[in-house]
C-alpha cells in the first residue's frame, strides 16, 4: 500500500515538474520574442540617414526631446515600424488561426485566396483604374473581403468544415491568380513591375493614417480572437469531444475563420501580401514552445520579429548590395530569411511536427 | 478492417470500384477524343473535321489547312495531352504522399525551381524562345526537389508528410524572393518571364515534346506502379510499416515520379499547378479513394482539362487567352461544386 502511494507521489512529482518546465519554457520563449521585437523596433528607429542613439530614440518616444530627433522618429521612422508591427501581428495570428482550425500546416492567407483576392483587387486598381496610394488599399481590402464572403457562400452549410473551406479557397485563389496573370501580361512592363512591387508586400509607404486604420482594425479583432482561443483549444481535441464539452464545432470554426480572414484582409490591404509571414509564424512558434499548444500570442510575436527584422534588412542592408532605384519591399526579405530558417528548424528540430 | 485487408480501399467494395472505374475510363476516353478533335479543328483558322482527317491520313502538300493542322495543331494537341497527363498524375501522387488534399505538384518547390532556372536562362543566357527554356526548367525543378527532399529527410523523424510540405513551402518562398528581386530590378526579364509564368500550350515545338517525353513515360510507369504504396501510405506511416511496406523507399519512388512528371510538364507548358490540384479531386469523386484508380483516371482527366482550357482560350477572345489562365476558370467551379457536394469532413 505504502509502495503504491509512494509510486503515486513520484508520478505526481514527475507531472508537476514537467508542467513547471513547460511553463518556464513558455515564459522564456514569450519574453525572448518580446525582447527581440522591442530591440528590432528600437534599432529600426535608430538607423537611417540621420542616425540616433538608443537614448535619443527613447527620449523622443517619451516626448522628452523636441529637437530633430522628435521629427525623425515620429514623422519618418515610427509609422513604418508601427505598420510592420501591426502587419506582423495580423499575419502571425491569421496564419495560426487558419492552420489550427483547418488542421492543415499549409493553410495561410496565401493558400485560402484572401491574398490573391486582395492582389487581384489591388492590381486591377493599379493597372485598370490607374489609382495609387490609399485607394489601392481600399481595392485590396474589397478584393480580399469579396473572396472571404464568396467562400462563406460556397462552403457554409449550417457550419464550416476545414475540408470544404480550404479546397474552395484554393479554387478561388487560382482564379484570382489567373486574373492577376492576365492583367500582368496585358499591361506595359513598367506598370507590371509596379503591380509586382505591390504584390511583394512593403511597409515603406506607411503613414499615420494607414497605421491608425490598421491599428483600430487589429484592436477590434484582437479581443474576439483571444475569446475564441479557448474554443479553438477544445476543437483540437476533435469535433465530438468539443461538442461533448458544450461547443458547437462548426459554428466556432466559422467564427475563427472569419476572424482570420478579417485580420489577413486588413494587413494585406495596408502592406500587400507580405510573403510567408502567415505561413511560417505558427510553425516556428510551436517549435520554440515544443508543447503542442496553440501558441497564438507567440505566433503573433514571431510575426512581428520576422516583419520588423526583414524590414531592417530590406532598408539598410540590401540597398548597398543591389542596384535598385526603389525602396526594397519587405516581402522580398521575409521569404529569403524565413524560408531557410524554417528549413533549419525542420532539419535540426527534435520536436514532433504534428 | 483496413488492417486485415490492406490493399482494399476503406469505403467501397472492390467490384463496385472496378465497375465505376471502367465506366469512367471509357467515358473519359470518348471526351478526350472529342476535345482532341476540337483542338485540331478550331483556332484562328477553323478546319473541318473531314479536312483534319485528310490532313492526318493523306496530307496534300501545299494545302494550307493541312499544313496548319500538321505543323501547328498536332504538336500543340500532343503537348496538351502529355503535359496534362503529367500534371494530373503528379498532383495525385503529391496529394497521396503528403496526405494533404491541397497539395499541388509544385509543392516540392518544383515550380519555383523551374521558374528561377527560366529567369537565369532569360537574364543570364539571353534565351528568349520557349523551347530554349525546357532544359533549364527541368534542371531547376530537379534541383529544387533534391534540396527539399534532402532537407526534409534530416532530423530524427526523417521524412514526414508535414515536413515535406513545409520544407517545400519554405524553398518556394526563398526561391520566390530571389525571383522577385530579379524581376523588380530587371525589366527585360520581366517582359519575357511573365508570359512563361502564366503557362500556355502555344509556340512550343514538337522538339520540346520529344525531349521530355522519355521522362514522362518513366514517370507514368512509376506512378501506375505506385498505387498500392499510396493506398498503404494513406493509412498512416505506422500502419503502412506494419503492413510490411517499406515507407521510406515507397515515398522516395513516388517523389521521383513527381519530379519526372511535374518537371517535364512545367518545362513544356509552364507552371500550371492547378491542373495537378483539381484533377485528383475529380478522380476521387468518380472512383473513390483507391489510388490505383485515381492515378489511372488522372492520366485522362489531366489532358482533358488542359486541352479543353486551351481550346476555350483560342475561341473566347481574339488573339487567344493562355491555357494556364483558362484552366483556373474552368477548374475552380468544378472544384467548388465537388467540395460543396461532398459529404466528407476529413481535412
Amino acid at each position: 500500500m505504502s509502495a503504491v502511494l509512494a509510486a503515486h507521489a513520484v508520478a505526481g512529482e514527475g507531472l508537476r515538474s514537467t508542467r513547471l518546465r513547460r511553463r518556464t519554457r513558455r515564459s522564456l520563449v514569450t519574453l525572448g520574442l518580446l525582447l527581440a521585437a522591442v530591440a528590432l523596433c528600437v534599432a529600426a528607429l535608430m538607423l537611417g540617414d540621420y542616425p540616433l542613439t538608443a537614448r535619443e530614440v527613447v527620449r523622443a518616444l517619451l516626448g522628452l526631446d523636441d529637437g530633430p530627433a522628435q521629427i525623425v522618429v515620429f514623422d519618418f521612422r515610427l509609422p513604418r515600424v508601427a505598420l510592420g508591427v501591426l502587419v506582423g501581428v495580423a499575419f502571425g495570428l491569421a496564419g495560426a488561426l487558419f492552420q489550427s482550425v483547418l488542421r492543415n500546416p499549409l493553410a495561410s492567407p496565401d493558400v485560402i485566396g484572401v491574398s490573391q483576392g486582395a492582389s487581384a483587387g489591388a492590381v486591377g486598381a493599379l493597372l485598370l483604374g490607374g489609382v495609387t496610394g490609399f485607394w489601392v488599399s481600399v481595392a485590396a481590402f474589397a478584393g480580399g473581403a469579396a473572396v472571404g464572403l464568396l467562400l462563406y457562400a460556397v462552403a457554409w452549410r449550417g457550419g464550416m468544415t476545414g475540408h470544404r473551406f480550404v479546397l474552395s479557397g484554393i479554387g478561388v485563389a487560382y482564379v484570382c491568380t489567373s486574373v492577376v496573370g492576365y492583367l500582368l501580361t496585358r499591361s506595359e512592363v513598367q506598370e507590371a513591375q509596379a503591380a509586382l512591387l505591390w504584390m511583394t508586400g512593403s511597409v515603406a509607404q506607411a503613414d499615420w493614417a494607414m497605421v491608425t486604420i490598421l491599428a483600430v482594425l487589429v484592436a477590434v479583432l484582437l479581443p474576439p480572437v483571444l475569446l475564441v482561443a479557448r474554443g479553438l483549444d477544445l476543437l483540437l481535441l476533435g469535433d465530438e469531444q468539443a461538442a461533448g464539452l458544450g461547443l458547437r464545432p462548426e459554428v466556432t470554426r466559422g467564427l475563427v475563420i472569419a476572424l482570420g480572414v478579417a485580420l489577413a484582409c486588413a494587413a494585406t490591404a495596408a502592406a500587400g501580401p507580405v510573403a510567408f509571414v502567415a505561413l511560417i509564424a505558427a510553425p516556428v512558434a510551436r517549435r520554440l514552445l515544443g508543447d503542442g499548444s496553440l501558441a497564438l500570442v507567440q505566433s503573433a510575436l514571431v510575426g512581428v520579429v520576422l516583419v520588423t527584422g526583414a524590414d531592417l534588412v530590406a532598408q539598410h542592408v540590401l540597398p548597398s548590395l543591389l542596384p535598385v532605384e526603389f525602396s526594397v519591399p519587405v516581402g522580398v526579405v521575409t521569404g529569403a530569411i524565413g524560408g531557410p530558417y524554417l528549413i533549419w528548424l525542420m532539419a535540426a528540430g527534435r520536436t514532433r511536427t504534428s | 478492417m483496413s488492417v486485415l485487408a490492406p490493399s482494399r480501399p476503406p469505403v467501397e467494395s472492390r467490384p463496385r470500384t472496378a465497375r465505376r472505374g471502367v465506366v469512367a475510363v471509357v467515358a473519359l476516353l470518348v471526351l478526350l477524343l472529342l476535345v482532341s478533335l476540337a483542338s485540331l479543328m478550331w483556332g484562328v483558322r477553323d478546319v473541318s473535321a473531314s479536312d483534319v482527317l485528310d490532313a492526318l491520313l493523306s496530307p496534300v502538300t501545299g494545302d494550307n489547312d493541312h499544313a496548319v493542322v500538321r505543323t501547328e495543331r498536332v504538336p500543340r494537341t500532343l503537348i496538351g495531352l502529355v503535359g496534362g497527363a503529367a500534371l494530373g498524375v503528379a498532383g495525385a501522387l503529391m496529394q497521396g504522399v503528403t496526405r494533404n488534399p491541397i497539395a499541388d505538384p509544385g509543392l516540392l518547390g518544383l515550380n519555383s525551381g523551374a521558374s528561377l532556372a527560366v529567369i537565369v536562362a532569360i537574364a543570364g543566357f539571353h534565351v528568349t524562345s520557349v523551347d530554349g527554356y525546357v532544359w533549364f526548367a527541368f534542371l531547376g525543378a530537379a534541383i529544387a526537389a533534391v534540396v527539399v527532399y534532402g532537407a526534409a529527410s534530416m532530423g530524427w523523424e526523417g521524412v514526414t508528410p508535414v515536413k515535406l510540405a513545409l520544407v517545400g513551402a519554405a524553398v518556394t518562398a526563398t526561391t520566390t524572393s530571389l525571383i522577385t528581386v530579379v524581376l523588380l530590378t530587371d525589366r527585360n526579364t520581366l517582359r519575357e518571364f511573365r508570359f512563361w509564368q502564366v503557362g500556355s500550350l502555344a509556340n512550343r515545338s514538337a522538339d520540346s515534346l520529344t525531349s521530355v517525353l522519355p521522362f514522362v513515360v518513366v514517370g507514368l510507369l512509376l506512378a501506375l506502379a505506385a498505387g498500392r504504396v499510396l493506398n498503404a501510405l494513406a493509412l498512416g506511416d505506422d500502419v503502412a510499416r506494419g503492413l510490411g511496406q517499406d515507407v521510406t523507399r515507397g515515398r522516395l519512388l513516388v517523389v521521383l515520379a513527381v519530379v519526372l512528371l511535374c518537371g517535364s510538364a512545367v518545362s513544356l507548358v509552364g507552371p500550371i499547378a492547378f491542373v495537378g490540384l483539381v484533377v485528383p479531386h475529380v478522380a476521387r469523386a468518380l472512383v473513390g479513394p483507391d489510388y490505383r484508380w485515381i492515378v489511372v483516371l488522372s492520366v485522362l482527366i489531366g489532358p482533358l482539362l488542359l486541352l479543353a482550357a486551351d481550346v476555350v482560350g483560342r475561341l473566347v477572345v481574339a488573339g487567344e487567352l493562355e491555357a494556364g489562365l483558362v484552366v483556373a476558370v474552368i477548374g475552380a467551379p468544378v472544384l467548388l461544386g465537388l467540395v460543396r457536394g461532398s459529404r466528407s469532413v476529413a481535412a
